[in-house]
């Protein structure tokens, strides 16, 4: 990968994470880690009785792609319906951290967010986690 | 073209011997500094392997016929390096294995799970590398034996006055790192193994992070068994040996079964074979053998005191760079003197995985995360270090683009 990833957007992500911190209620609390890198990601969601993420929050810890690509997927899945969560793809997180290609060492950090909001979703909705929308 | 001599080594000329230097990454010349996690092979360790294989491959101890004979005596004067290069007492003393973790679990499962039982105490070290601490807990789970760590002061050197005060509780066990693959301490392992010797422990010592850098007499260190890693000394990956004291070796049950390991078989049972080859079950990886051995010539001429004096002049010249960096922590032994060739450090609030993505960029190869010693990463308050570790063909010019691309990582990173 190239370092071109850590621009500025990116490292405010990193060192003042939007929407961080444990959302009290919630619906939804899952959590995930990847152990390679030993990044930690733990989100919550508020669902709304119309069946949308009302609030998202998260806490995690590890590298500077990981946080902040946690922090902005909780803003772009904010008001949104838990639906949309399906539709999520590697692509959208790619352009969300405005890159084309993170390379196959750092592109897990970059994904961990999705699937922890996805597991979380799809546990609550009572579904199985669709693996194949991973990749 | 300049020359990059230090007191010690030419590595000019090292570096010639290496091809995989030569190559680009990212259009960068290499800067492999992931020595810890595994070593480069110079030309005359593929070239072993390969003339191996063009020339005498067979089936060693099985045969009469002439390749066999070949394979048999490539086989056993591989062993014979090993011997004399740690000096063990006897060629039944080495026992080759896949690598330094299988060496440390043949100890768990052929002397160990006969000989700790419950209650017994296993004392080892907050420093340990999970291959010499999980096969521990295991056991200690499995027989009911207790577990103690040993631990460090802050500046990462082991606590032995905390040694020797478990060594009155007589323990069954110790196990412990020579040298850290985290910290880079060296411990003293001559005076851990007498000490645990008067307590009547059986001692293990995880060698794999000192014997490729540094002169290793198992003898003078009085130690029962001592494991150690083909692929961090130059060699290939998948072999490793095993040292065991003879006697010690002599009283055990073996580790696994099968062929080349038995004397004899009956339909009523087996009767085991000499040492070393009661431990040494299937055919054997001839060529790692054969690598190993090429790998110990090659250290062997550049002479394992002055391999350890680059390496401590080449970490105190990075130490002491280090030092001017705004920012940066570093851990392990202020002293390059008591550790090896092996740096650890934070840069900042930048996780390693970024700094690794950065020095990546730049053709720097160095390793982030928790080194597999999860204990120690989080005993030191963190969930990750950057690691920088040297050898024979790293030089000052090194140093400085390890450093260089630090600076880089600041800037990018508004430090």
């Amino acid at each position: 990968m190239s370092s071109d990833i850590y621009r500025e957007l990116i490292l405010d992500y990193y060192r003042n994470p939007r929407n961080f911190g444990k959302l009290d209620p919630h619906d939804i609390d899952f959590k995930d880690s990847n152990p390679l890198c030993g990044d930690e990601i733990e989100m919550q969601v508020k669902v709304s009785p119309d069946g949308k993420m009302e609030d998202v929050k998260f806490i995690g810890k590890g590298c500077a792609i990981s946080q902040a690509s946690a922090s902005m997927l909780t803003e772009l899945a904010k008001g949104r319906p838990l639906e949309w969560v399906k539709e999520l793809s590697r692509a959208d997180i790619l352009k969300m951290l405005g890159t084309s290609d993170l390379g196959p060492a750092r592109i897990k950090c970059a994904l961990l967010s999705m699937k922890v909001l996805k597991s979380g979703v799809y546990a609550y909705l009572g579904a199985a986690l669709d693996e194949s929308a991973d990749h | 073209m300049r020359v990059l001599k230090t007191q010690t080594l030419e590595v000019d000329q090292i570096r010639k011997d290496f091809p995989i230097l030569r190559r680009r990454v990212h259009g960068k010349r290499l800067v492999y500094l992931d020595n810890a996690a595994t070593s480069q092979k110079p030309r005359s360790v593929i070239r072993a392997i390969a003339d191996f294989y063009n020339k005498h491959n067979a089936n060693p101890h099985r045969g009469v016929h002439q390749l066999s004979i070949e394979a048999t005596e490539a086989f056993d004067s591989g062993r014979k390096k090993v011997v004399s290069f740690i000096n063990a007492s006897a060629f039944e003393e080495i026992v080759y294995t896949r690598s330094a973790t299988e060496s440390l679990n043949l100890v768990k499962y052929a002397w160990a799970s006969h000989h700790v039982r419950k209650g017994d105490l296993i004392v080892l070290t907050i420093m340990e590398h999970h291959s010499n601490m999980v096969p521990w807990q295991l056991l200690a789970k499995e027989v009911g034996a207790r577990l103690e760590y040993v631990g460090i002061t802050p500046d990462g050197t082991l606590k032995y006055d905390e040694f020797d005060a478990l060594m009155d509780q007589s323990p069954a066990m110790v196990a412990f790192t020579h040298c850290s693959n985290l910290l880079g301490t060296i411990n003293d392992a001559a005076r851990l193994c007498s000490s645990a010797r008067r307590a009547g422990a059986v001692t293990v010592v995880d060698a794999a992070q000192s014997v490729p850098h540094m002169q290793v007499d198992v003898q003078k260190m009085g130690c029962d068994f001592l494991a150690l890693s083909g692929h961090k000394m130059l060699g290939p990956t998948g072999i490793g040996v095993l040292y065991g004291r003879k006697k010690i070796l002599q009283e055990m049950e073996p580790f696994e079964s099968g062929g080349d390991m038995i004397k004899s078989v009956h339909l009523s049972g087996a009767e085991w074979n000499d040492l070393p080859y009661k431990f040494e079950a299937g055919t054997q990886n001839v060529e790692g053998a054969v690598g190993l051995a090429a790998a110990i010539d090659y250290l062997d001429s550049l002479g394992m005191d002055r391999v350890r004096r680059h390496e401590q002049e080449l970490t105190a010249y990075a130490l002491e760079r280090m030092r001017g960096v705004p920012g940066i922590t570093v851990y392990g032994p202020k002293e390059a003197s008591k550790r090896g060739g092996v740096i650890s450090f934070n840069l900042g609030d930048i996780h390693p995985h970024d700094l690794a993505s950065i020095l990546d960029e730049e053709g720097v190869a160095i390793r982030s995360g928790q080194h597999c010693a999860q204990p120690l990463t989080e005993s030191l308050g963190l969930s990750a270090t950057t690691r920088a570790s040297f050898y024979v063909y790293n030089g000052r010019d090194d140093v400085d683009a390890l450093m260089n691309a630090l600076s880089k990582a600041r800037r990018i990173f508004c430090l």
